[in-house]
């Protein structure tokens, strides 16, 4: 098989995912970190549309966006396949890996970046999808029942890696193991994978990033506000 | 192999039109049930809790929801009959990527254009006609996205072309003087059967348009 390699940020629950799905299928790959604030050309040719990372090279062909990567490599390698089989179960699967998606981790972000009235709706949003992921375990060990599936990933690389962060740089707290207890223990379960735990990020990366992030976005709402001000 | 199939729909969804067309490129015999969501069906509201949203299509008593679920869903029971993604994983990634680059950049910016004004609208509309012209590159000299035959993103992209109208005339511009390339991928499309009987008029689409924006006409 043809070498890969995975263009990421040590801080990027995005990036995550590419690394833990190479990992469960014990596939060999070569990490090249990015600086995202000064994009390098491999970056800019690998992924001239969005720029960002992960971006998989595998046999000189480029592979970008976390979601169409992993499902890459899971049409590519047998070995642990994140996908069920059965098309009406590979479907539900897509569908809960995008509600992760859109309505914890993008949440999420929002509840990081913004403050007062605007995050308390984002915190009170990302707690309602934790309500209903809570409901939709249905008392399976992991989303992909007994073995750890895309849902799993896609959901995990934010709930089991970066939502402390999140929550510490936003001055929020969002999840709660009493009201939560199925998410809580499957949290627990899912760090306990080796292919999971021994490629976790190093947390002082995380609390650069969001907090740079969080900083960045209230000073340019307030200065929006500045601006309206003076318009009038 | 079929069942039963039935969708729920309503006729100026671009997201519903999409299912149509796959639906029809497969020959599929299916029940459609017209949704009006202003007042949701006890079955929408049973068979997509979560998102209480159309499409949804409903095989053998269970619902798949989410459009590019539901094309992919087909793809793979009714795999013997026009198939809309490669075979090859490589450029079955490519597919998806481009399907996704039309739902965020086209789709959502397409969404909004048609209803805010002044500069807000013009910034839209230019980033609009950049997202066009870069899936024109994409194109090339192929006559679909997916080759010789429809693939994934021509079905997940063509449908929004019936709203084109619509756009030019809120927004004042013109699509086919900046994006020629694409709007003689759009009228290669409406040959095809299956997407011209899938897709309703633009003129229809205009005026449900002006209705929702401004009241009954």
């Amino acid at each position: 098989m043809s070498q890969v390699r995975l263009l990421g940020a040590r801080h990027s629950p995005y990036v995550q995912r590419a690394k833990w799905a190479l990992n469960l299928k014990g596939v060999e790959y070569e990490y090249l970190e990015q600086d995202l604030l000064k994009k390098g050309p491999v970056l800019v040719q690998c992924n001239p549309i969005y720029k960002r990372v992960p971006v998989l090279i595998h046999g000189g062909k480029f592979i970008a966006e976390s979601f169409i990567i992993v499902e890459y490599l899971d049409e590519t390698w047998e070995t642990s396949p994140l996908l069920p089989r059965d098309p009406y179960q590979r479907a539900m699967a897509r569908f809960w890996a995008k509600f992760a998606e859109e309505k914890f981790a993008d949440v999420m972000r929002q509840v990081v970046i913004s403050d007062g009235e605007n995050q308390e709706k984002e915190v009170k949003n990302a707690k309602e999808a934790l309500e209903i992921l809570e409901g939709e375990l249905k008392g399976n060990k992991f989303f992909g029942g007994e073995n750890v599936g895309f849902v799993d990933i896609i959901f995990g690389s934010f709930i089991s890696v970066c939502l402390d962060v999140m929550e510490e740089v936003g001055c929020v707290k969002v999840f709660d193991s009493q009201k939560f207890p199925s998410l809580a223990k499957w949290n627990e379960d899912f760090l306990e994978i080796p292919a999971i735990k021994e490629t976790l990020p190093e947390r002082e990366h995380m609390v650069r990033y969001f907090s740079r992030s969080r900083r960045f976005n209230l000073a340019m709402v307030a200065k929006k506000k500045r601006g309206k001000l003076l318009d009038v | 192999m079929e069942g039963s199939v039935i969708l729920l729909d309503f006729w100026p969804s671009s997201y519903g039109m999409r299912v149509r067309i796959a639906l029809a490129e497969k020959g599929i015999t299916y029940e459609s049930k017209e949704e009006n969501l202003g007042e949701k069906s006890p079955l929408l509201l049973e068979m997509n809790p979560v998102h209480k949203m159309i499409p949804v299509l409903i095989h053998n008593g269970k619902p798949i929801c989410e459009s590019h679920n539901i094309l992919q869903y087909i793809d793979e029971v009714w795999h013997d009959k026009s198939p809309l993604l490669p075979s090859d994983p490589y450029e079955r990634s490519q597919a998806r990527f481009w399907a996704d680059y039309v739902e965020n950049k086209i789709y959502k910016i397409g969404k909004r254009v048609w209803k805010v004004k002044g500069e807000e609208q013009e910034a839209m509309k230019n980033e609009f006609i950049e997202c066009l012209k870069r899936l024109e590159e994409e194109l090339g000299e192929k006559p679909y996205f997916g080759g010789e035959t429809l693939g994934f993103v021509d079905v997940v992209l063509v449908p929004i072309t019936s709203w084109f109208y619509t756009f030019e005339t809120f927004g004042n511009f013109s699509i086919e003087a900046e994006c020629p390339k694409l709007i003689s991928w759009v009228k290669r499309c409406l040959e095809i059967e299956s997407i011209s009987k899938s897709l309703p008029d633009p003129l229809k689409i205009y005026g449900f348009a002006k209705q929702l924006l401004f009241g009954v006409e």
